[in-house]
């Protein structure tokens, strides 16, 4: 069966910081459930993410245009979002559309959270 | 620009169809992949094919009316492989086809931006009354030959 999936989870790190962890693939079948889990999370009043992605194997323009969305809207609210990843791929795809200089990526979570603060 | 290119039985060829939606669309990159592997495409080739198949596929599925189901066609060359996307959708807009420019982040577009960037040679062909067909060909590295 080609059907893929995507586990998300999310814990608090020093409070208004949400640590969102991806594991799994995101494509345009997945993407609207990573759409729908981090808007509820805004819709609730979450404004500061690190995304986890470390365990994302593979991503397209739809996780990318949700990783965007999400940015958007928290930023209206003076919110920020931090990305990690190690994965090259990942990176590249980043580095090609130029989504390099709109999201910072960290090779850590600890770095990414420190980063919000 | 798509170079013209040999086709006949002595050029292998592997065609899976999928239905037109969301949930199949892993099927076709990875059918794409296995080609591209027994092809000795190294690990980050065969990144780039995935995704370039991935975006067109759904490409298709969020633009192409009507259509009921997608064609992944893979033609195997020494040089490298051609991989045919064909949908049977009506009206296509012809926005669905444009690149588009980089600059302030925005949500959707980036698809066909990132086709033309992973391969090496693009060309889309849309009848309105038949369909859309997206012609890519990805080289192997002279390593891998």
């Amino acid at each position: 069966m080609a059907r893929v999936d995507i586990n998300m989870q999310v814990r608090s790190a020093n409070g208004s910081i949400a640590v969102v962890s991806l594991d799994g693939e995101i494509d345009v079948y997945t993407s609207p459930k990573v759409k729908d889990f981090i808007g509820k999370l805004i819709d609730k009043g979450t404004y500061t993410f690190a995304i986890d992605m470390q365990n994302v194997r593979y991503i397209d323009s739809t996780g990318l245009g949700v990783l965007i969305g999400g940015l958007k809207r928290v930023r209206e609210h003076g919110g920020a979002v931090t990305l990690v990843s190690t994965n090259p791929q990942t990176r590249k795809i980043f580095d090609i559309t130029g989504l390099i200089k709109v999201f910072d990526i960290y090779d850590s979570v600890d770095e990414a959270v420190d980063a919000l603060k | 620009m798509m170079q013209a290119r040999e086709v006949g039985a002595e050029i292998p060829e592997i065609e899976v169809r999928i239905p037109s939606r969301a949930e199949w669309v892993a099927l076709a990159r990875l059918t794409v992949a296995t080609v591209a592997a027994r092809m000795h495409f190294n690990v980050d080739e065969i990144a780039d094919l995935k995704l370039a198949v991935a975006e067109a596929c759904t490409n298709a599925i969020q633009h192409a009316r009507e259509s009921d189901e997608i064609v992944i066609t893979c033609r195997i060359y020494d040089d490298g492989m051609q991989v045919i996307i064909r949908d049977f959708g009506i009206g296509t807009e012809a926005e669905r086809i444009r690149s588009r420019d980089l600059g302030e982040p925005r949500v959707g577009g980036l698809g066909v931006y990132l086709i033309r960037a992973l391969m090496d040679e693009v060309e889309y062909s849309v009848e309105s009354d038949s369909g859309t067909v997206l012609t890519m060909f990805k080289r192997l590295g002279d390593s891998n030959r």
